[in-house]
């Protein structure tokens, strides 16, 4: 509908002057004149220090996004070496628990059979002892015995007889005896 | 009936002065003429508080049978406005800023638009190199269309001389970039349909050669010619339809129809227009984007690209 309008308003004004199709020679000079102007001073003034703006910050997008993605890969690798550092922390801990658990027992242990061994060793000991005391005491006992044996069956008898044979009596009567136990 | 208007013979280029007469002589409103008046050409700028100022008048300049008129008028004048407002605002008012902010946020989102979704799609790595182009060519239309919504101010891009200079900077820019890219032979043979290394008999040849030549030839003009008219139109076609409805309540004589039809039409086509002003701004940069970025790559890809956007 528009453009039926106006093809019609250009048939009616076309080849009169000033009509609407009518193309003014000066005109098209000024338009080539103002548009070229207009394209080096927009292009050196405008458009050149805009795009290289957007260019700037398109490089400087780019960049803040790689750092960030830097930064946060850097904080990952750090938390998770945090945390495997907790980890192996814990481990070493438990470890040494354990191992101070482990030594505590075998010591308790050592301990608990040393005391075990000193006190055989102290009772067999103890025992030798006593036996030995024993011994002593028997002999002692004998020679007493015998002595007081010959003192008193002299006295009874009242006879000479001397004491060496009487010792030799004693000797053999104690060697007839059965060997005492202990 | 607007055309029963428009094609009132009576005082079409006289102004609003010879209007006025008219009316006061015939006791009728010549619509017509002051929509003619409107979007045509002149010698005299209507200011506001000064009304109507005579622009100097230069003698014309005779080139062999040519006759270049260098005087400036009103459209020349729209278009040094639309420069200045250009560079005022792209370079004092929306200073580029890393961080963006402000107007230089709005204007740097249509650049960006335009340079990643008209220009790149076309060109890839050379966008750069000619986003220039395109960025002045929008903002020129844009700032042209919108000058003509203004009060008092008029649509230079409603010129078809106008708009035939800018169809023209497309065209060459387009041979320019063939040229460059396919080498001149490449271009002539391009020109030719790539009939030559089509495996037929020679007689042949030469018969798609007579048919083929003038089809690409012409070819070469039918797109900036479309842009050319295409923005012309569009341009004229919103201020004629938005000044027949204002007309109606002249013609009619009624409050009626001005206060329920006419401001009411007249504002939603004003409306369209300051759509339409972005829209056809945007139209010819991709227009002239898709043109130059298939001159650029050669061959049979041209007619793909070409047929998906009719």
């Amino acid at each position: 509908m528009k453009t039926l309008l106006i093809t019609f308003m250009l048939l009616e004004e076309g080849g009169h002057k000033g009509g609407l199709l009518d193309i003014d020679p000066g005109l098209i000079i000024w338009t080539l004149i103002t548009f070229g102007l207009l394209l080096v001073l927009l292009g050196k003034f405008a458009w050149k220090p805009i795009i290289t703006t957007l260019q700037e910050r398109e490089t400087k997008i780019k960049n803040s996004l790689e750092q960030a993605e830097k930064a946060r890969r850097d904080a990952e690798g750090l938390i998770a070496k945090n945390n495997e550092m907790l980890a192996q922390a814990e481990r070493e801990a438990q470890d040494i628990a354990r191992k101070a658990k482990e030594n505590a027992e075998k010591l308790k242990n050592e301990i608990a059979e040393q005391a075990k061994i000193e006190a055989v060793k102290l009772l067999q000991t103890a025992k030798k002892e006593i036996d030995n005391e024993k011994n002593s005491a028997l002999v002692f006992l004998k020679n007493e015995v015998a002595a007081m044996a010959v003192q008193a069956a002299g006295k009874i008898i009242g006879a000479n007889l001397d004491a060496e044979k009487h010792r030799k009596l004693v000797d053999d009567f104690i060697k007839e005896m059965p060997t005492s136990k202990n | 009936m607007l055309l029963n208007l428009l094609q009132d013979p009576h005082a079409q280029h006289e102004g609003t002065k010879a209007a006025a007469k008219a009316v006061e002589e015939t006791g009728k409103v010549d619509i017509g003429g002051t929509i003619l008046h409107h979007i045509t050409n002149s010698h005299e700028l209507e200011l506001p508080f000064f009304g109507v100022v005579k622009l100097p008048h230069f003698d014309p300049i005779h080139i062999g049978s040519m006759t270049i008129d260098l005087s400036p008028t009103k459209h020349v004048v729209m278009m040094w406005i639309v420069a200045l407002l250009l560079l005022l605002v792209f370079t004092v008012l929306a200073r580029p800023k890393l961080i963006p902010k402000g107007l230089y946020n709005f204007f740097e989102s249509i650049i960006v638009y335009i340079r990643e979704e008209v220009v790149r799609p076309n060109f890839g790595e050379k966008t750069d190199a000619y986003v220039n182009y395109f960025l002045t060519v929008f903002f020129f239309i844009l700032f042209a269309n919108l000058l003509g919504l203004i009060p008092f101010g008029s649509t230079a891009t409603g010129n078809i001389a106008v708009t035939a200079t800018l169809a023209v900077c497309t065209f060459l820019v387009t041979q320019y970039s063939a040229v460059k890219a396919q080498g001149v032979v490449g271009y002539f043979r391009h020109l030719m349909g790539g009939i030559d290394q089509m495996d037929m008999n020679i007689a042949m040849k030469a018969v798609l050669i007579v048919i083929m030549v003038p089809v690409e030839f012409i070819g070469l003009f039918t797109k900036p010619f479309a842009l050319c008219i295409r923005l012309f139109a569009n341009m004229t076609a919103g201020h004629v339809v938005i000044l027949s409805l204002i007309g109606l309540i002249f013609v009619l004589k009624s409050v009626f129809v001005g206060i329920f039809v006419s401001i009411p039409m007249a504002l939603f086509i004003y409306m369209l227009e300051i759509f339409v002003a972005f829209l056809q701004a945007y139209v010819f940069t991709l227009l002239s984007a898709i043109f130059i970025g298939m001159a650029l790559h050669s061959g049979h890809e041209e007619h793909a690209v070409e047929a998906e956007h009719h």
